[in-house]
């Protein structure tokens, strides 16, 4: 058998098959994920006498009005703490934007620009660098438990992650209409608002409402430390062993998602 | 009053190309001037250093009477919303709508706070009609760019540069994608408005016969360099097979825009 019968690339790929084995295993290793623990006699029995607690979902009057109201926080939070986003977001988007930088026409590059530019780009990196968890328990201890710190820290780290995609996405819209309208005296916000805005639009509201998704569930997530909301409520459930409750919860958030999910969809639908 | 003097000026791309070599020019205001030359020869580079967009390497330039790199950053936008521009590829949003399109000439005249309330309710209704109904595109004032034929849409490009209203127009091979009954009709608009206003008008053409017939004043550029400046009545055939003799064919074809894949970032 000569060489040219065998697939060059054979050898390459075997490589690469034996190299990730030798990194993943030992990383497994290292984060202790062992499967068959799930499945030991003694670990089943607890999972299931904790899932027993979880029928029937507890329907009492009185918790069901407590969970309206944290489900109404929990909207709020996610409305609220997009909106601080889109305040923090879209100005550093503004700055650190090549395609609306004036200087730029007839290759006169000042370095103030690229100074300013790359300031607004640390910034955002550092907004969003550290997760909104971390914000949150930073938070709870300025403003106390409740809503307001889990609106001030979705605000902050997504108001990076807006920040960096509504660049990127102006970035990569066709800049000829926004540097014509430069070239003939016109401002910077006048040039997006006439040269960017009517191409990028669609696609930075969209980006927004699929943000805006995302903020109801990590709002969850941080209720649990505390930041109000249904999180919050689930975490008491949890801690007082009641499964009935943690089950109405879990269905009314479940629900919550797919409602958010249908209505960011149609919302993108209008705009595309 | 002079409209545009250049002085031994030269631009040397930062790669070595040299685009455009010791060029001494000076045009008068009102007057209308054609540059023709084969592909290549420097017409869209000398528009943009007329235009104050792009800083030449070497040499004088001044433009309505002021050197444009010797002015601050709000000064030099004030020129700038003096100069119009028309390109060969309408530079317009094609989701933006007609008049939005047309009003946007102004933008370098009007404060930031006047542009963004017309974005909410367009301002000058009336004024964006008048210019369109010029153009035969009246009816179209509320339609959006993206139904618009490529011809029309150079008139809406046409429309924006006339409702600009500014004291130097640069046209660069404004026509060259429109089909002759059409270029004849956009050139001959161009110099109308320049005629009347007293405006000055530079284009870029590949059609010789109506540099010859529309404009005032032809220049042959070729290589960088000026080849003939005179009169459009003066020009002799000879000029013209002598300016494209030897130069490669090339099909004065507009480039097609290149198209952009959209992103979506909804995982």
């Amino acid at each position: 058998m000569n060489g040219a019968q065998r697939d060059p690339a054979a050898r390459g790929r075997a490589t690469a098959a034996v190299l990730a084995l030798c990194v993943l295993w030992p990383l497994l290793q290292v984060a202790q994920f062992d499967p068959a623990a799930l499945f030991a006699p003694a670990n089943l029995a607890t999972i299931g006498g904790f899932l027993a607690t979880f029928v029937p979902p507890e329907t009492g009057v009185e918790f069901l009005g407590l969970l309206a109201a944290a489900t109404l926080d929990t909207l709020a939070i996610a409305t609220a703490g997009i909106a601080l986003a889109m305040a923090i977001g879209i100005p550093l988007a503004l700055l650190a934007t090549r395609s609306l930088s004036i200087s730029q026409l007839g290759g006169r590059s000042r370095p103030a620009g690229h100074v300013i530019r790359g300031a607004a780009r640390v910034l955002t990196l550092v907004l969003r660098g550290v997760p909104e968890l971390v914000w949150a328990l930073l938070f709870v201890r300025i403003f106390g438990l409740g809503p307001a710190a889990g609106v001030a820290a979705l605000g902050i780290t997504y108001g990076g992650m807006l920040a960096k995609v509504y660049a990127e996405i102006l970035e990569s819209t066709d800049p000829a209409p926004a540097r014509a309208l430069l070239a003939a005296g016109s401002g910077r916000l006048a040039a997006l608002g006439y040269g960017l805005l009517p191409v990028a639009g669609d696609e930075l509201v969209s980006y927004t409402v699929y943000r805006w998704e995302c903020a109801l569930r990590a709002s969850v997530v941080m209720g649990f430390v505390g930041a109000g909301g249904l999180g919050q409520l689930m975490d008491q459930s949890m801690k007082m062993l009641n499964g009935g409750e943690a089950s109405t919860i879990l269905i009314t958030f479940l629900l919550l998602v797919m409602a958010a999910d249908a209505a960011s969809a149609w919302l993108r639908r209008q705009v595309a | 009053m002079t409209a545009i003097r250049l002085e031994a000026l030269g631009l040397t791309h930062p790669g070595g190309r040299v685009a455009l070599a010791h060029l001494d020019l000076t045009i008068a205001a009102g007057e209308r001037v054609a540059v023709i030359g084969p592909s290549g020869a420097g017409k869209t580079t000398l528009l943009r250093v007329l235009g104050a967009s792009l800083r030449p390497s070497h040499g004088a330039v001044r433009v309505l009477d002021v050197d444009p790199w010797a002015l601050s950053g709000p000064l030099l936008q004030g020129l700038r919303a003096r100069i119009g521009k028309m390109h060969q590829s309408p530079p317009i949003p094609p989701r933006q709508r007609v008049i939005t399109a047309v009003l946007a000439g102004r933008l370098g005249q009007w404060s930031v706070w006047r542009a963004l309330r017309s974005l909410i309710y367009p301002l000058d209704v009336p004024g964006a009609r008048a210019v369109l109904d010029r153009l035969g595109l009246g009816e179209r004032l509320f339609d959006r760019c993206d139904q618009l034929s490529g011809g029309q849409l150079q008139r809406v490009a046409l429309a924006r540069v006339l409702y600009q209203q500014p004291a130097l127009m640069l046209a660069d091979e404004p026509v060259s994608a429109l089909d002759p009954a059409l270029a004849r009709a956009v050139t001959v608009a161009l110099n109308d408005d320049a005629r009347r206003r007293g405006a000055t008008l530079v284009a870029s053409l590949h059609a010789v016969e109506l540099a010859r017939s529309e404009f005032s004043r032809v220049i042959g550029l070729r290589d960088g360099r000026i080849v003939f400046d005179c009169p459009a009545a003066q020009l002799g055939d000879a000029d013209i097979a002598a300016l494209y003799a030897g130069a490669a064919a090339t099909p004065a074809m507009p480039e097609a825009s290149p198209v952009r894949p959209r992103l979506t970032r909804c995982a």
